[in-house]
């Protein structure tokens, strides 16, 4: 272990001073009502309320949207790892026709600014039916979770010793034994690092999931600018429905702690 | 390592290759598509070449845009790639604060983009925000509502707040992936910790960081939503970057053909800057 380093720890702590400043006003602006956030100044809430909150839960509209957010975050999430899983593995393991034009190729489409895409997008998706689904979006967000995916776990992949493959066929395994049973519990850090990526992209685009989604598959980010304009902009509501939206994060990000810290570790990703 | 030559492995890569395919080749040659005709509705279209990418790059707006956009991109990547690492480092590797600091760290990047706008929105606003009073308590007149570098410097501070937390997750896991030997080698040949960085840690972090830098060069590109909550692009045009001046160019104003050499441009610029940046990296890996 290093000594500690004296700046490096001031750096850190300011910054988490910084990081909270800004989620300690959310909470606060969560638990004043609406005329209190927008009259008076308060470092500290003078009458708090969990008003807003209350709005939240007895309306089933943040309800459905909150379920239509979950469901297209697990549909993409599932469809990423599943696609970029069988990808990473022979990217890591083979060389083939193309396969460098292929990988940038592959990563051009996390650079493709989802502004670009938005008419088109809802021409396709309307044009086979899917639009105002929760598959729509979760297709739509595969453009920029997939690429990430395969990127993140080849590198992982590719830090596990070819020889182990060897080994296991050698072994008499067959292939698929050796790769769900040996090769993907082995990468377990891996897979929690990509899902974690792919459930964070997905979970916080605005802009591609508002514009594939009508009255029937709202996901929370958009119902929460509807009723900002509604009512004529509800902070207190607005500011409850963000400190709600941080929780499955917060509860992913703890699933994965471990692996997270221990995946990157384990990756040569370069 | 030695990795066979096997044409069978398309296989592996080929539900990757329908899925990008179906999300994102399809879309993109609808963009290509439009970009060479003028669209009026669409029952009455012309083809006109290359006309709109003429346009547009004579366009003093999306140059202007570009240059905000230059700008923006390579002032928030040159805090957060230094900042990232320096709060890595400070992060103990292993106490029992750590997970706690972890989940600090991840909470702004799980909160959705037009949130992240909302809450800088109202902190730094100047009558009612803690920062924006706090500021200006302090005797230095700040609002970021009508002064376009109040609104540039409100900008960058909530993208540094937003973003840095990745890059020092990725430069955290990169350093506790540095075995201990290679410190007590440094400490025997008398490295100071300036060296210790220099030689031991930044050639170990390179993985992570060439992730870092590209993630959050190609990220910053595309901003869109966060400036579209905080500042709307404004004062004036001060803050309109590509992303808004595109959205209001297809959405707003239904010019299909300008936007879609617009995007056309906008995709090839950001494809060249990540190209040279991953090629640069490359040779040198190879040297």
């Amino acid at each position: 272990m290093s000594k500690p380093q004296a700046f490096s720890r001031w750096v850190l702590v300011l910054y988490c001073i910084y990081l909270l400043l800004p989620l300690y006003w959310l909470l606060t602006m969560a638990l004043r009502n609406n005329s209190d956030i927008v009259g008076t100044f308060q470092v500290f809430p003078a009458a708090p309320t969990l008003a807003n909150f209350a709005k939240i839960f007895n309306d089933p509209v943040w309800y459905q949207a909150f379920g239509n957010s979950m469901t297209y975050v697990t549909i993409n999430t599932l469809v990423s790892l599943l696609v970029a899983v069988p990808a990473a593995y022979v990217f890591s393991r083979y060389r083939f026709l193309g396969d460098r034009q292929l990988f940038f190729w592959l990563l051009t489409n996390r650079m493709a600014p989802p502004a670009v895409f938005l008419l088109p997008f809802f021409q396709l998706y309307s044009s086979i039916g899917l639009f105002d689904t929760p598959l729509a979006i979760a297709l739509a967000h595969c453009l920029f979770t997939v690429p990430l995916s395969v990127w993140i776990l080849e590198g992982f992949f590719s830090g596990v010793p070819i020889e182990l493959d060897e080994m296991a066929q050698i072994d008499g395994h067959k292939f698929p034994y050796f790769f769900m049973r040996i090769f993907l519990p082995i990468n377990r850090g891996a897979l929690g690092v990509t899902l974690f990526f792919c459930f964070m992209f997905s979970w916080v685009e605005l802009l591609l999931a508002r514009t594939l989604s009508g009255s029937e598959a709202k996901p929370i980010v958009v119902v929460m600018t509807r009723t900002v304009s509604a009512s004529g902009l509800d902070w207190g509501v607005l500011a409850a429905a963000g400190v709600l939206t941080v929780i499955p994060g917060v509860v992913v990000v703890w699933f994965v702690r471990k692996h997270l810290v221990k995946g990157f570790a384990m990756g040569r990703v370069s | 390592m030695h990795r066979p030559y096997s044409n069978k492995a398309w296989l592996g890569v080929l539900p990757v290759v329908l899925v990008v395919a179906f999300s994102a080749v399809i879309p993109l040659m609808t963009v290509v598509n439009y970009s060479v005709q003028d669209i009026l509705d669409f029952n009455s279209r012309f083809y006109v070449g290359f006309e709109w990418y003429v346009e547009t790059l004579n366009d003093s707006r999306f140059i202007d845009a570009f240059k905000r956009q230059l700008g923006f991109s390579f002032t928030v990547l040159a805090i957060e790639i230094p900042l990232g690492i320096a709060v890595a480092k400070g992060l103990p590797k292993t106490s029992r604060f750590t997970p706690a600091l972890l989940i600090l760290l991840a909470v702004p990047l799980l909160i959705p983009w037009n949130v992240v706008g909302t809450i800088w929105q109202m902190y730094a606003r100047s009558d009612i925000g803690l920062l924006g009073v706090a500021i200006n308590a302090m005797g230095i007149s700040y609002h970021y509502s009508s002064e376009p570098l109040h609104a540039w410097l409100t900008l960058i501070a909530m993208d540094v707040w937003h973003w840095t937390s990745l890059v020092a997750l990725l430069a955290f896991a990169g350093l506790s992936s540095i075995p201990q030997p290679y410190y007590q080698a440094a400490a025997l040949d008398g490295a100071n910790r300036w060296q210790v960085f220099r030689y031991v840690e930044l050639p170990r972090l390179r993985g992570v960081l060439i992730i870092a830098v590209l993630l959050r060069l190609m990220d910053s590109f595309m901003i869109y939503t966060e400036p579209f909550v905080l500042t709307g692009g404004g004062p004036g045009d001060s803050t309109t970057f590509l992303s808004q001046h595109l959205a209001t160019m297809a959405v707003g104003q239904f010019d299909l053909g300008p936007a879609a050499a617009f995007s056309v441009i906008y995709f090839l610029f950001i494809l060249l800057f990540c190209w040279l940046f991953y090629t640069s990296v490359m040779r040198r890996d190879n040297e």
